[in-house]
């Protein structure tokens, strides 16, 4: 009695979410509808925003959103997998206030980072580390880097995504690699592997599920992130011609636009929260896939 | 895929809290009556001190809550009957009003001014002409030493710097105002741009609100941008002069605004859609804004009852807190016709026809 009772309460709790997500695709595809009809797939590669002329595309938004998304993947994940390392490897009572760190870490609101990045941030961008990179650096000449900027922009937002997103990932490496069992790594520092043999060819190579698993939850932190960026970004529709230009990304837009939208506008915020549900499932599908093709190779798939 | 669904699950969820807290004001709890107004951030310090004062003075029989969430929401709230009035910066038509079954009126105006940040240059010191603000805003003028500009401000040493632009991102009232001033300075932009709450901007960046905007010129030098005349004193930013339809330099302040309100024609069109942007006068300052109050007309007692008593508080005792946020109070005169058309209140100015309202026949 108790178990079936228990069961159905686990089945429902479970029913939810697929019943949620139905939900909002239905909404958001209905919502859309005008939006789709009146643009056609060329709302995804158009980059005309004139809300006065009621044209809309979605392709700055689109950029916007993956550049910075980009910016924050490459220099997070390599920075959580060697943080994540080094707690796992701290003794004990070393480990703990650290570990505790991380996780307050990331329980700090997004809008203290846009906050923080703005007030902070943004002026050292723009006093010392841009001029520092383009001038000093000659980063200017590379086609990607704007000669031209003012601490707004991809490159500040990627920045305070990724240290949003640094706890996440972190926290889940850190607990990965905890989860090495130690006779593999004691085996390995046996036969005369150093540290860093340890760790790139045992631990990383045990722990590779989860840690594709944290890489697509910070992604998805990432791409849907919005009041940090919002502060950030320089909120302008338009193509980003390098990664210090102001630019949009779909949750910023969508935040900036969904007060006072009516009418078309409406269906194109809509239709723009379709593509960012597309561009996460996307993530999902690309993971999955890989996941299964490392497991192969490691011949788990027998 | 996770935080979109949290995003989506915030959004649901607010959406039904929004339900909630919106339920017919218009049923008094007990001896308490509460009216609920939403929309133009720019009054909304000032409807926040009338409000609260108003409840005081009432002992609390009647609450008057007022949110800034921005005219064009304020308005479409309204529409959906979950509030009592809204505020809004863009006026509606005449036929827009009936459409809607709304009336209009204004409640207050105040300064639009260009704010900028250049180091070493004081408050009103820098000029811009009408040419050079379209040249700016279009992304011709680069450098704010720009030969056209140095001509202008000839006792300025300004400097190698580039101009940054910066514009509204979200939909906004004082955008509207201030591209329908580019728009008459220049057909260019009337054009190839268009007025608008929100428009193409050819080139800048965004600021969120009001105090975004604020906030980014502070943070960039070289920085220019648009704002409420109160922010800009608010947060000690440095304003331009800017010349008039009388081709004067004129500077930012009370005096001026006074001047082109006085200048407004009120009459001019039906329900009080004013065009106040760029009026005569060679002391007029360019841009200037109104605000309104919108209701419905088939607003209900009790509320209806109170509302108007309100607003006639707010054009009397409420103008002393006005003029000390640096707002300015409508003409008198035009508050006696809004008295009379509007409330149908006995005045001093005769109450037959003369004025059109969206509330007449």
């Amino acid at each position: 009695m108790q178990d079936k009772f228990f069961r159905t309460i686990c089945f429902l709790c479970a029913l939810m979410v697929p019943i949620l997500l139905a939900g909002i695709l239905i909404c958001l595809i209905f919502n859309s509808a005008e939006a789709w009809r009146s643009f056609g797939w060329r709302f995804l590669i158009s980059s005309e925003w004139n809300p006065a002329a009621n044209q809309y595309g979605a392709l700055p938004a689109i950029l916007g959103t993956i550049l910075t998304t980009g910016i924050a993947i490459v220099i997070a994940v390599p920075l959580s997998f060697i943080t994540a390392f080094f707690i796992t490897d701290l003794p004990f009572r070393y480990r703990g206030p650290l570990s505790c760190a991380l996780d307050l870490l990331a329980a700090i609101p997004s809008v203290i980072y846009g906050m923080w990045g703005l007030f902070v941030l943004i002026p050292l961008m723009q006093k010392y580390v841009q001029p520092f990179l383009v001038h000093t650096m000659g980063l200017g000449r590379l086609p990607f880097v704007n000669e031209n900027y003012n601490g707004f922009g991809h490159f500040t937002a990627g920045l305070v995504l990724a240290l949003m997103i640094l706890p996440y990932l972190s926290a889940i490496m850190r607990d990965v690699f905890q989860a090495t069992p130690p006779l593999l790594k004691e085996s390995a520092v046996g036969i005369g592997c150093t540290r860093w043999e340890t760790a790139r060819d045992i631990v990383l190579k045990y722990g590779i599920h989860g840690l594709i698993g944290g890489v697509f939850i910070g992604l998805g932190r990432a791409l849907g992130e919005t009041m940090a960026v919002l502060f950030i970004i320089g909120n302008v529709v338009r193509i980003p011609s390098g990664i210090f230009d102001s630019g949009t990304t779909i949750a910023a837009t969508l935040a900036n636009n969904f007060a006072e939208a009516d009418g078309m506008m409406k269906s194109v915020l809509f239709a723009l929260g379709l593509v960012l549900l597309g561009l996460s499932l996307c993530i999902q599908i690309i993971a999955h896939v890989y996941m299964n093709q490392t497991r192969k190779k490691r011949g788990e798939l027998l | 895929m996770l935080e979109f669904r949290k995003i989506c699950l915030g959004m649901i969820f607010s959406g039904l809290l929004g339900l909630a807290g919106c339920s017919p004001s218009s049923d008094s709890t007990g001896t308490q009556i509460q009216i609920n107004g939403a929309g133009a951030t720019f009054p909304s310090p000032v409807y926040a001190n009338w409000t609260y004062n108003y409840s005081e003075s009432s002992n609390h029989k009647i609450q008057v809550n007022y949110q800034g969430v921005g005219s064009g929401a304020g308005i479409n709230q309204l529409k959906e009957k979950t509030i009592d009035f809204a505020g809004s910066d863009a006026p509606l038509s005449g036929e827009e009003q009936e459409k809607a079954g709304l009336v209009q009126f204004p409640m207050l105006a105040g300064g639009i001014v260009v704010i900028f940040n250049l180091p070493g240059i004081k408050d009103a010191e820098l000029k811009l002409s009408r040419k050079s603000l379209e040249g700016i805003w279009f992304g011709r003028i680069r450098k704010w030493n720009d030969p056209l500009l140095q001509k202008e401000n000839p006792d300025l040493a300004l400097p190698d710097l580039d101009i940054t632009v910066v514009h509204r991102s979200d939909s906004s009232g004082t955008s509207f105002l201030f591209t329908a001033y580019l728009a008459k300075i220049s057909p260019e932009w009337k054009e190839k741009i268009g007025v608008g709450k929100t428009v193409h901007w050819p080139t800048g960046i965004g600021g969120v609100k009001n105090p975004g905007v604020c906030n980014n010129v502070a943070r960039i030098p070289g920085a220019i941008g648009y704002t409420e005349y109160t922010y800009a004193k608010e947060m000690k930013l440095c304003s331009a002069s800017l010349q008039n339809r009388s081709n004067q330099y004129v500077v930012p302040d009370e005096d001026s605004f006074r001047n082109a309100l006085e200048k407004i024609d009120w009459k001019a069109s039906a329900g009080f859609s004013l065009d106040p942007v760029d009026a005569e006068g060679g002391k007029s300052w360019p841009i200037l804004g109104i605000t309104y109050i919108l209701y419905r007309k088939d607003l209900k007692d009790p509320v209806r009852s109170e509302l108007f008593p309100y607003f006639l508080w707010c054009f009397d005792a409420g103008k002393s807190s006005a003029v000390n946020m640096h707002y300015l109070p409508i003409p008198e005169a035009v508050a006696d016709q809004i008295r009379t058309s509007v409330f149908k209140m006995e005045g001093p100015v005769q109450k037959t026809e003369s004025v059109k309202n969206g509330e007449k026949e």
